[in-house]
């Protein structure tokens, strides 16, 4: 692709510039082929989402994905993984935050990005992943009445849930 | 001498069940709703190729003009209710094609927890066409198969419960 205004894409690493900046409060990162990967302190993540949107040399302005991982019966169980898109700089990251299955809870980043309110909707549809300061963490893609989170590792595969006054027998 | 010789030409002696239901075979008219990929290929049984105009089934943007409920594709159990809903709506008398295997059995999804295994166990399924999905011959086929049915209604006859 060419053309005068088309973005060019930035190859540089991000991840030093995270670890320079938030020390121990990054607890691993990854990158291969260029696709950098930071795994966050819980208590962190949203300072750090907030310095990925907000520096003028970074400004991933994009939230593509939030997904989550379940590791069923690794501890930590859950792995929440963000996906972010510099439309400037045509370059991407991953954030990550592991969390206990005894309190999977996370800061929203609905504030810095509105399009995170649907992806943080349906990873707690899914997984069950609380993500505190959301204000509307309601199912996305179930019905209110389901009862559980079919993607957990743990939800029994052939499960059958009421409704309508339908029983299924499967 | 024969009474149908004293009559001009152009005058037809049928009975008023036959005269009705040539015409609702022939206007059947179905609500334009898709679910899955089965749409895809409902919408194909629309378009020019297929055809489904040549027998009077033109699509309706509204249950209450519609005739026929083609239930196209996957049923998930959010969706069941809007499709139940939907079908409410539809005045009497009303017809339903179950297009597609996940519409008649669950078909691939049938282990889902989400969906719905079978529409039949929400809504009177009057003829069910296999495939996934059916091409637009297989709908084409299921609807000359519901045209046949209506023919043979005794229409004005409504039958007790």
């Amino acid at each position: 692709m060419s053309g005068a205004n088309f973005p060019q894409r930035r190859t540089d690493p991000v991840l030093p510039r995270l670890t320079e900046r938030f020390g121990d409060a990054i607890v691993g990162t990854h990158s291969q082929h260029g696709d950098e990967t930071a795994v966050v302190a819980r208590d962190s993540l949203h300072d750090v989402m907030a310095f990925l949107r907000d520096d003028p040399d970074l400004s991933f302005d994009m939230p593509t994905d939030v997904t989550v991982v379940d590791h069923l019966p690794r501890t930590p169980r859950f792995e929440v993984a963000y996906h972010l898109t510099s439309t400037r700089d045509l370059r991407r990251i991953r954030v990550k935050v592991q969390l206990d299955a005894s309190d999977a809870r996370v800061a929203s980043v609905k504030d810095l990005w509105p399009g995170m309110d649907w992806h943080e909707r349906e990873a707690y549809d899914m997984y069950g992943v609380t993500f505190d300061g959301h204000g509307d963490l309601r199912r996305i893609l179930l019905y209110p009445e389901f009862q559980g989170h079919p993607l957990r590792k743990d939800y029994p595969k052939t499960r059958r849930q009421p409704r309508l006054g339908i029983e299924d027998p499967g | 001498m024969n009474l149908k010789d004293t009559l001009p030409p152009n005058v037809v002696f049928t009975n008023a069940d036959a005269l009705i239901n040539w015409g609702r075979t022939n206007s059947l008219w179905y609500l334009l709703f898709g679910l899955a990929c089965c749409a895809i290929e409902l919408m194909q049984a629309g378009g020019p190729r297929a055809d489904l105009d040549r027998f009077g089934a033109v699509f309706r943007a509204t249950p209450r003009q519609s005739d026929l409920l083609i239930v196209a594709g996957t049923v998930t159990l959010k969706m069941a209710e809007r499709v139940r809903l939907l079908y409410d709506q539809m005045a009497e008398p009303k017809y339903v094609i179950s297009m597609g295997s996940c519409s008649n059995c669950g078909g691939l999804f049938d282990l889902s927890y989400s969906t719905l295994a079978g529409i039949d166990k929400l809504l009177p399924v009057d003829v069910y066409v296999p495939g996934c999905p059916p091409r637009p011959e297989a709908l084409t086929e299921g609807l000359l198969v519901l045209q046949e049915k209506i023919r043979r209604e005794r229409y004005l006859v409504r039958k007790a419960a």
